[in-house]
């Protein structure tokens, strides 16, 4: 079973605990934008066969969201960090390199 | 081709069955074909066929990355109905069903198509509403359902409990034509028929790259050398982002883990196939007499075929509450499939950004019931460049907002 910790409250919560919420980093567009950009934001996603940033709510814990790094090839768990950033922090990136070198944000930038 | 009956039988069986020939030629890449497709599952290998047997297209390769039928096609519970709300769907689901009818001669291939009837429980005053919605607008478009009382449920699948412990039996969306087929023969059905007409079906061959000029496909690269292509079409199910990725185009796709299990074979219990969508679990019993149970996918992204225990234990938890008599069961086998599921739970067969290059996914956990209907469709829009049963779903609907909402339709993934 897939287990991540929650940055917040410190657990080791299991899959049942969690609720998935889908690709992290997403750049939002509101009312106004171009079709093609609230297309990218509502439904495009990168599906990447490896590392994966992911949203993660703690529904039967502490109820917060926050972000985990995995790979959707093995299931590895790089690491979980807070949900109020735009990116993932540098000890995550540097964690995903060591392990899949030559691993790039694509379009994260 | 030597044509399978009832006399080659016995001629073989007058010696040792040694005139049997392979089900389909063992095929090397040329450098140059008209069509490539890329997925040798039954939507791919289906395309082919159609392409041949309605557009006398007929210099086509069909690509496999593993053995031909081994992903989805070989990994599903086999499930084939039409009594879907929207009418896009109904009609390329019915026609799929309808195909399916007359399959085993068309290809000349036993393909155990077996129309069982398929109910769907309703378990709450929502649900039969939305049934009864769904039975008048399969009325309008032809397709013969109907909404049936507890009384006609019990009838039919007499191990069923009407009192649930949760939810009562309140009736069923029946549809007394659907039903079942053997998976695996439906890819080897189309396999033989497209070797006969000269195809290359060609396994254990992966692409690793689309090469494109201006915007136009040209070919791909693959682990057996390049292969050039007049049009290419992209038929692979949960591997389609990494695909559409090499292409040069993002897809409203998500790939996760859809799971299915039988249990260990017992004598005849259940002539039809039930699913129950409320508690979520569905069930049917195979010739070999095991009881094939699927349920719902795993909510986050992965590609390792296989998934999480506790969704396993919810579809059991659920099944046990409708058919008591199976919490004594010892399950056989448990397996994951990758399933590519887009926003509308609706499927993708679609012209792409690359100009020649058509991409036909995003069917989700119910890809199986839709083989034949789904390679007509896509086989007429790679030919002619445009279908009257794929036109609703183009990937343009996504940025337009014209969804076939199948998902709010079913309250489940479908």
């Amino acid at each position: 079973m897939l287990t991540l910790q929650c940055p917040y409250c410190g657990v080791m919560a299991e899959e049942t605990e969690l609720h998935a919420g889908g690709e992290a980093h997403l750049t939002r567009y509101g009312p106004g934008s171009e079709d093609q950009d609230f297309e990218s934001y509502l439904f495009k996603r990168e599906n990447p066969k490896g590392v994966h940033f992911e949203r993660w709510r703690h529904v039967n814990g502490c109820g917060k969201w926050f972000h985990a790094a995995r790979c959707t090839v093995t299931l590895e768990v790089f690491g979980t960090y807070p949900a109020q950033t735009t990116e993932p922090p540098q000890d995550i990136k540097d964690t995903i390199t060591a392990k899949r070198p030559g691993w790039s944000l694509r379009n994260l930038t | 081709m030597k044509r399978y009956s009832a006399f080659a039988i016995a001629r073989e069986a007058l010696r040792n069955h040694t005139g049997w020939d392979r089900a389909w030629r063992k095929a090397q890449p040329k450098n140059r074909y008209d069509v490539v497709i890329i997925g040798a599952g039954g939507h791919g290998l289906a395309t082919a066929y159609y392409l041949g047997k309605n557009f006398g297209i007929t210099n086509v390769a069909v690509l496999e990355k593993g053995w031909l039928g081994g992903g989805n096609t070989g990994r599903n519970t086999t499930i084939i109905r039409s009594n879907y709300l929207q009418d896009p769907s109904a009609a390329i689901y019915e026609k799929s069903r309808s195909l399916y009818e007359t399959l085993s001669q068309d290809l000349n291939y036993n393909i155990m198509f077996s129309p069982r009837g398929v109910m769907m429980l309703a378990q709450t005053q929502h649900e039969v509403r939305g049934y009864l919605r769904t039975a008048h607008a399969n009325a309008l478009q032809g397709v013969k359902t109907e909404f049936i009382p507890p009384k006609r449920v019990k009838e039919i699948c007499p191990i069923i409990n009407l009192d649930g412990p949760r939810y009562p039996v309140l009736g069923a969306l029946w549809q007394d034509r659907a039903g079942t087929a053997r998976h695996d023969a439906v890819a080897w059905g189309y396999a033989r028929a497209c070797s006969d007409m000269g195809m290359d079906i060609i396994q254990k061959c992966e692409v690793t790259g689309i090469r494109q000029e201006g915007g136009t496909v040209k070919g791909v690269t693959t682990t057996k050398g390049d292969i050039d292509c007049e049009k290419l079409g992209i038929v692979v199910a949960g591997h389609s982002g990494v695909l559409a990725d090499m292409a040069g185009f993002r897809l409203p796709i998500e790939s996760v883990a859809l799971q299915a299990l039988v249990s260990e074979p017992i004598k005849p219990v259940m002539d039809c196939v039930v699913m129950a969508n409320t508690v979520h679990g569905y069930m049917s019993q195979s010739d070999k007499g095991e009881m094939v149970i699927g349920g719902g996918a795993d909510g986050y992204n992965n590609y390792t075929q296989r998934g999480s225990f506790h969704h396993v234990e919810e579809t059991v938890r659920a099944l046990v509450e409708t058919f008591p008599m199976i919490s004594r069961l010892k399950m056989l086998r448990w397996w994951g499939g990758i399933v590519d599921m887009t926003g509308d739970r609706s499927p993708i067969l679609s012209k792409t950004p690359l100009e020649n290059c058509f991409i036909n996914c995003g069917w989700g956990t119910g890809g199986f019931k839709a083989i034949p209907g789904s390679g007509w469709g896509f086989a007429e829009l790679m030919a002619k460049g445009h279908s009257p049963l794929t036109e609703e779903f183009a990937l343009t609907r996504f940025r337009e907002g014209k969804f076939i909402d199948e998902s709010v339709a079913a309250g489940v993934a479908h």
